[in-house]
């Protein structure tokens, strides 16, 4: 039998999440190119390897072998530390989202996540702002004026959608009152129903949260801090090489994360449907033990939080290669004037849904 | 002020809560692209799969040879003076005793170039041949090269092979009996 310490199994968690996101980043450099390509008759890249599957690695290598340029009149410690904490942020916050319910090997029973504390969502919101921080010193730095202007395009950006998204979210706290990103989704499983997913009870606050991921990490059609149309390349103008990279790539990890914490929050994390009947009829019918009957579920229901995650993230793409991008006077409308009185009467919706005794 | 009668006269209504609700106008284009996704490719994967040639295309040039395998041009040069793009150049020479199995008239063509680059292939060349020496080919187009020079094609990439066991002399392709009497001749 396996004996770990409660640290020494996070501490693998932690590891084996760090390195999925950083290759389903990876591989979002690739799977976006494709999904594009597809979405206009086109094929995408097929040299590099089978279905040209190892195009991720060729693109690493081109960015790490480019030349390391600093524009003159940088602050070059600040210059190199934009996309550090750019990169820092995005892979930090995936360390709450639960990816697996427990697993038990003889008397020890494990949570399939990296740390598990009762301020998980308030962790996630403090770290992906902290992300505009990235942006903001990186665009700042260069000492280029395009660049500056999109650093501010982002954090405004960012603090507005922030107060919508924030906001969205309260609704599904007072429904769940709790903020431990693992007692969120096991509230979204009673046994014989399927239908306890958060979406159903806030298909608006869902809505709102959604268009407002796509603000915080700066997808089409908000991705005025790196519009190129008409700021050159935004607050990335004056980087090349793997900061460059840093900054394309923390862009997909928090695509990633922003998936997973959709999904846990309305999309029952990794919940499935039938999974109480399916571990029973392991049990009953199979003559399993009640724990691997549970540690078999558990790994099922990672596969499905994974495909959730998938799912939202072929939908970010797929958005992007629809929409054309929104005009900045227009994003702040939508941002203060649509999306955060919706916010509040999602809040007071759901307060009156409550009291009546309906969810 | 009216030009034409096709002028469509256009109200700017208000937009209806549907239309300022932006979201069925997404899901629309979300169909759209979706659409797309599925729908048949356009890219034709090149140097694997190639796209059939037109029956009538006009490609690389070839200078043929006779039924006896004896090169038909002349050197008369009528494809230069047709040549709209000054491609082609050539420098005539005679046939001397002992090469009658390798050039048809007693005038033939020492150097023969045709500059690709220059070339627009509109087949002027072949037309202006009297001896039927000069076709473009159906099937074949210069591939891509990293030198400019490269692209100025000799005799030794123009003429027609002989045979596919044909043997090469100083980069002329020649029939083995060619090749035999052209070895003679130098010992």
């Amino acid at each position: 039998m396996i004996e770990l310490p409660a640290l020494g199994w996070q501490s693998i968690v932690i590891f084996v999440v760090f390195a999925l996101s950083l290759l389903i980043a990876t591989y979002c450099t690739y799977a976006e190119r494709v999904i594009a390509a597809f979405l206009q008759d086109r094929v995408g890249p097929d040299r590099a390897g089978p279905y040209g599957l190892l195009q991720p690695l060729a693109d690493a290598v081109k960015m790490f072998t480019k030349e390391e340029f600093f524009p003159g009149g940088a602050n070059k410690a600040l210059f190199v530390f934009g996309p550090c904490l750019a990169m820092i942020t995005a892979l930090m916050s995936s360390a709450v989202i639960p990816f697996g319910n427990n697993m038990s090997f003889g008397n020890n029973a494990f949570f399939l996540q990296g740390i598990e504390v009762n301020i998980g969502m308030l962790w996630v919101f403090g770290v992906v702002s902290l992300g505009v921080y990235g942006v903001m010193i990186g665009g700042w730095a260069s000492n280029n004026k395009f660049s500056l202007l999109g650093a501010i395009r982002a954090a405004s950006q960012n603090i507005s959608y922030e107060l919508a998204m924030g906001m969205a979210l309260i609704a599904v706290l007072m429904i769940s009152g709790t903020l431990s990103l693992r007692e969120i989704t096991l509230q979204q499983s009673v046994a014989g129903e399927w239908h306890t997913w958060n979406i159903v009870k806030q298909p608006l606050g869902f809505i709102i949260f959604l268009v407002c991921a796509f603000a915080e990490t700066n997808r089409t059609p908000f991705d005025l801090p790196e519009c190129e149309t008409e700021l050159v390349g935004g607050y990335h103008t004056e980087y090349s090489s793997m900061k460059l990279g840093l900054y394309l790539f923390s862009e997909y990890v928090n695509i990633f994360v922003v998936s997973a914490v959709m999904s846990v929050l309305y999309f029952g994390g990794f919940n499935f449907p039938f999974q109480y009947e399916l571990r029973d009829w392991f049990v009953n019918s199979q003559g399993w033990e009640l724990a691997s009957a549970q540690n078999l579920i558990t790994l099922l229901g990672t596969v499905g939080l994974f495909l959730k995650i998938f799912a939202f993230i072929f939908f970010f793409m797929w958005i992007r290669w629809t929409l054309p991008r929104f005009r900045y006077d227009q994003l702040m409308r939508l941002g203060w004037t649509i999306l955060i009185p919706l916010a509040v009467f999602n809040i007071v919706l759901t307060g009156g849904l409550i009291l009546a005794g309906v969810i | 002020m009216q030009l034409t009668n096709r002028a469509k006269k256009l109200e700017k209504k208000p937009m209806t809560l549907a239309e300022r609700a932006y979201l069925p106008a997404i899901f629309q284009g979300l169909s759209i692209t979706m659409r797309h996704f599925f729908m048949k490719k356009a890219t034709v994967r090149y140097p694997e799969e190639v796209r059939p040639f037109a029956p009538i295309f006009r490609g690389l040039h070839v200078l043929k040879r006779d039924e006896q395998g004896r090169e038909r041009c002349t050197a008369c040069g009528l494809c230069a003076v047709a040549c709209p793009a000054e491609a082609i150049t050539m420098v005539a020479g005679e046939r001397k005793k002992g090469e009658e199995g390798l050039y048809r008239e007693e005038k033939y063509a020492v150097s023969y170039e045709i500059n690709m680059l220059r070339c627009i292939f509109c087949g002027l060349c072949e037309e202006a041949c009297p001896k039927a020496a000069v076709y473009l080919q159906p099937d074949k187009i210069a591939p891509p090269r990293y030198e400019r020079d490269e692209f100025i094609y000799g005799k030794d990439r123009l003429v027609e092979p002989v045979s596919p066991d044909a043997r090469s002399v100083r980069g002329i392709q020649l029939t083995a009996d060619q090749a035999d009497t052209l070895r003679a001749r130098m010992a």
